[in-house]
């Protein structure tokens, strides 16, 4: 039994101090994800069989771009999210642990920066 | 008599003192292996797996995208690694991988609605899972070789 009134609970956000949100930007990047991938999964096969000029203008064209872009955001966070869970499921050392989670952070963002490089490269550099 | 007793009672401060022993075998809660494995159980383990792998996966696809925005030279270089028998390899499992994510992520979604607690729904959901994935994958690759 709690004599704490729901927002008073809710004030102090936990030990992280951060609520829910990890937990509803898994699920949000989760529900983007699911028709990003089929369309991407789409896009890859008619990429099939392809030559270089044919894929490269395929993936810089608008469209496909704008889905890989969105692909690419939602599942690096949602990858990145995923991946802080299992280290702090299985590492317990605080130092090895905190410096897991710096290079999940520092990986996640190289791999996001350098897909979004890429995929303007192809949009805007031809 | 009394004496031999009183040499074995520890003294009311060493108990009170007493240091944390960590060495003890204190019970542990029972660990993945006590359990029969179960499908629900194994499918759980293999979203995890299959979301791992995917975070790594991913690099393969960013490789892709960086060798398209390199140039003709160095994109065939990467499809020529892609296409050879340990590419596809690589890249069925990624395939498998990616739809076992994407089918457990749903049921859980689903489960975050409250719903298909019982053992029936997440019995069938499991089963659902490994078969779903199975036949999504070689789905898309029989499409993707007849678009080859």
């Amino acid at each position: 039994m709690s004599f704490k009134t729901p927002l008073g609970s809710v004030r102090g956000l936990g030990s992280a101090k951060s609520g829910s949100e990890h937990f509803w930007r898994q699920r949000l990047t989760s529900v983007a994800n699911v028709p990003l991938v089929i369309l991407f999964v789409i896009i890859v096969i008619s990429s099939l069989g392809k030559g270089y000029g044919e894929v490269a203008s395929l993936i810089g064209s608008p469209l496909v771009a704008i889905i890989f872009l969105a692909l690419i955001i939602s599942a690096v966070y949602h990858m990145y999210l995923g991946m802080q869970v299992i280290i702090e499921d299985y590492v317990h050392g605080e130092g090895v642990k905190i410096a897991a989670i710096i290079v999940n952070t520092f990986f996640s963002a190289v791999i996001g920066i350098a897909a979004v490089f890429a995929i303007l490269k192809l949009s805007f550099g031809g | 008599m009394s004496s031999d007793l009183v040499t074995k009672l520890p003294l009311p401060e060493e108990t009170l003192m007493a240091e944390p022993k960590s060495n003890i075998e204190r019970p542990l809660s029972p660990h993945l292996q006590i359990y029969r494995p179960m499908l629900t159980m194994t499918m759980s383990i293999v979203h995890r797996m299959t979301g791992a792998a995917l975070y790594f996966g991913t690099l393969l696809l960013v490789w892709w995208l960086v060798a398209l925005a390199t140039g003709p030279d160095y994109f065939a270089y990467v499809q020529n690694i892609a296409g050879s028998f340990i590419g596809r390899l690589v890249l069925f499992g990624y395939t498998w991988a990616l739809v076992h994510h994407a089918i457990g992520g749903l049921r859980h979604l689903i489960w975050d609605t409250g719903r298909g607690f019982d053992l029936n729904a997440i019995e069938w959901f499991a089963r659902a899972n490994l078969v779903g994935s199975i036949v999504i994958t070689v789905a898309l690759w029989a499409i993707g070789y007849s678009v080859l």
